[in-house]
């Protein structure tokens, strides 16, 4: 499988919402120009039936799938994606763009504010998930696309998946949320905090506006660290580093003694080369303040024909499985015809990245009998 | 085609919209899809068995069916079916009452425990019944009650539970004379009064 890779993609982006035009935001505020970067593989049918939108998680971006030019590193998703992958481009025209808010080609708070020539800084606005799918909701429309045969995602991705169905039913055949949540319990808005606290408390972080100084690194490095933690299992964890130690014996001092804590730091201090900390701070905040229960979700619509494939993992306890199960106890509500799957894996959070041939056995099949 | 399917084929309306408690790999769903262009939803504990479910196109939930019906609204299926599941479940009365609720019609099919074998092999033998029907040995069978056909008739009349039609299937073909005796397995469709 790992042999029908795409060839070279490159990243395209779409600019709305130029003056006079602004984007309307649900914190009151609006924005405006917005560039989203993003990303397309294979090819949209006459009919424009067969797009499928993917979503990234927290710290994704467009590149979901193939190498680009300069770049050997394949994107984020390049196991589903491709010819005869899961999302099999001979058959769908994929699509995967930057959030706004993000720091990856679409306009986040590293980005220049027209009105002072400086990055926004704090000065951008908060943004919510709908706020993402609206921002989602122009590039579908400046593709010339009407409906979208899929709308899938893991973690966050799943979060917009789910704030499609909300916000745009008539749009969106089939949605494939995976390890995610209609609503952050306190125990994630908790994690989050903590994450945001630690950037935040750096004093490098300069109350936001650090651009011209460099990333607060310790404090992103630490909240990406406590991110890791939340994605692995306890299971996970044992097996990848046990006690092992990076030398033979313990140093009695303050250092990486355990191959743990050499991987926490390895990644925390990876991550600052490659995500601004303020985005961190915008799209953590964005998750918690998502809620699809209850009324908000589908709302108005008695019954609903979107399809739907839920996808759980049994060992992940940052979006454990009765969320999931939330998701589909509204879909009963709805009448909706649903496949749901508690998978069996030990790989946490981590599962829907890593859990290839369970998840492509269930797309593959799943999206070939929705009608378009 | 398994003859209990295809009665149950007869039994249901084209397009009826149909929920499967414990559908298996699917086998009866596929068949009512098919034949009847039925809309189908199973639930099902089993992964194997599920993956096989999508993989002939059906759409499956994961889930316990004593805990998995109370989301669902009223009258939300036309049929629900408990094809050979009821022996396996815990709360059997409770899900035949939710199975009431949420579909128009239910569709319940067993083993029947008083066939003339499992009476043989109880009366003569002194041992636990195994047949065609009941096809496990005590340690390994997933069936924790076992009933009769006249149980199960008590059990509609206790509880005010109209009877629509009923089927008794012996090793080949309907079975109309004495049948909690010739029965190997009965289906009965279900309506509330």
């Amino acid at each position: 499988m790992k042999n029908n890779s795409l060839d070279i993609v490159h990243t395209q982006y779409v600019t709305f919402a130029e003056p006079p035009d602004t984007l309307q935001l649900k914190s009151g505020r609006s924005i405006g120009p917005v560039t989203l970067a993003y990303e397309t593989y294979g090819k949209l049918n006459p009919a424009k039936s067969n797009a499928i939108l993917v979503c990234h998680a927290l710290s994704g971006d467009a590149h979901a799938a193939g190498i680009h030019k300069d770049d050997k590193t394949p994107g984020w998703w390049d196991d589903m994606i491709g010819p005869g992958k899961a999302l099999d481009t001979r058959l769908y025209f994929v699509i995967c763009s930057n959030v706004i808010g993000g720091c990856k080609g679409s306009t986040g708070p590293s980005s220049i504010n027209p009105e002072t020539g400086k990055p926004y800084a704090l000065d951008f606005p908060l943004i919510t998930i709908a706020d993402m799918v609206e921002a989602e909701r122009h590039l579908i429309d400046h593709l010339g696309i009407e409906k979208l045969l899929c709308v899938i995602g893991g973690s966050m991705g799943g979060m917009q998946a789910l704030q499609w169905t909300s916000a745009y039913p008539g749009r969106v055949l089939s949605a494939i949320p995976i390890a995610t949540a209609l609503k952050h319990s306190p125990q994630q808005i908790a994690f989050n905090e903590v994450i945001r606290q630690s950037i935040m408390a750096d004093p490098a972080w300069r109350k936001g506006y650090y651009y011209e100084h460099g990333q607060p690194e310790n404090g992103l490095a630490v909240a990406r660290m406590i991110g890791h933690i939340t994605f692995m299992s306890d299971q996970s964890m044992e097996e990848k580093f046990s006690r092992k130690l990076k030398n033979d014996n313990l140093s009695f001092q303050f250092v990486d003694d355990f191959e743990v804590e050499g991987y926490l730091r390895y990644r925390g201090y990876n991550f600052v080369k490659r995500f601004d900390a303020n985005s961190y701070l915008y799209i953590t905040k964005a998750m918690d303040y998502l809620d699809l229960s209850g009324e908000n979700f589908i709302p108005d619509i008695k019954k609903t024909t979107i399809r739907f494939l839920v996808i759980s993992f049994k060992s992940d306890w940052l979006y454990p499985s009765h969320q999931s199960q939330e998701i589909v106890r509204l879909l009963k509500r709805k009448h909706a015809y649903t496949t749901y799957f508690d998978l069996i894996s030990t790989y946490g959070h981590d599962a829907f990245l890593i859990e290839i041939d369970d998840e492509t056995r269930l797309i593959k099949n799943f999206l070939a009998n929705i009608e378009h | 085609m398994k003859p209990d399917h295809q009665i149950i084929a007869d039994i249901v309306h084209e397009g009826a919209h149909i929920l499967d408690l414990g559908c298996g790999n699917g086998e009866l769903l596929s068949l009512l899809r098919q034949h009847k262009n039925a809309l189908v939803q199973g639930i099902e504990l089993d992964e194997d068995q599920m993956h096989t479910c999508v993989e002939n196109g059906l759409t499956v939930l994961q889930g316990d069916i004593e805990t998995g019906l109370e989301d669902y609204p009223n009258q939300s299926f036309d049929y629900v079916i408990l094809n050979q599941i009821m022996q396996e479940i815990k709360k059997a009365d409770f899900v035949i009452q939710e199975a009431l609720r949420i579909g128009h019609k239910v569709i319940v099919g067993f083993p029947n425990f008083a066939h003339l074998s499992a009476r043989t092999t109880l009366f003569l033998h002194g041992r636990t019944p195994i047949n065609e029907a009941l096809p496990y040995y005590w340690f390994e069978t997933p069936n924790i009650r076992f009933l009769t056909i006249w149980d199960f008739v008590d059990y509609c009349e206790k509880k005010n539970i109209t009877i629509e039609q009923k089927y008794f299937l012996g090793k080949s073909g309907l079975i109309h004379f004495l049948p909690n005796l010739f029965a190997q397995n009965a289906l009965f469709v279900l309506a509330r009064p």
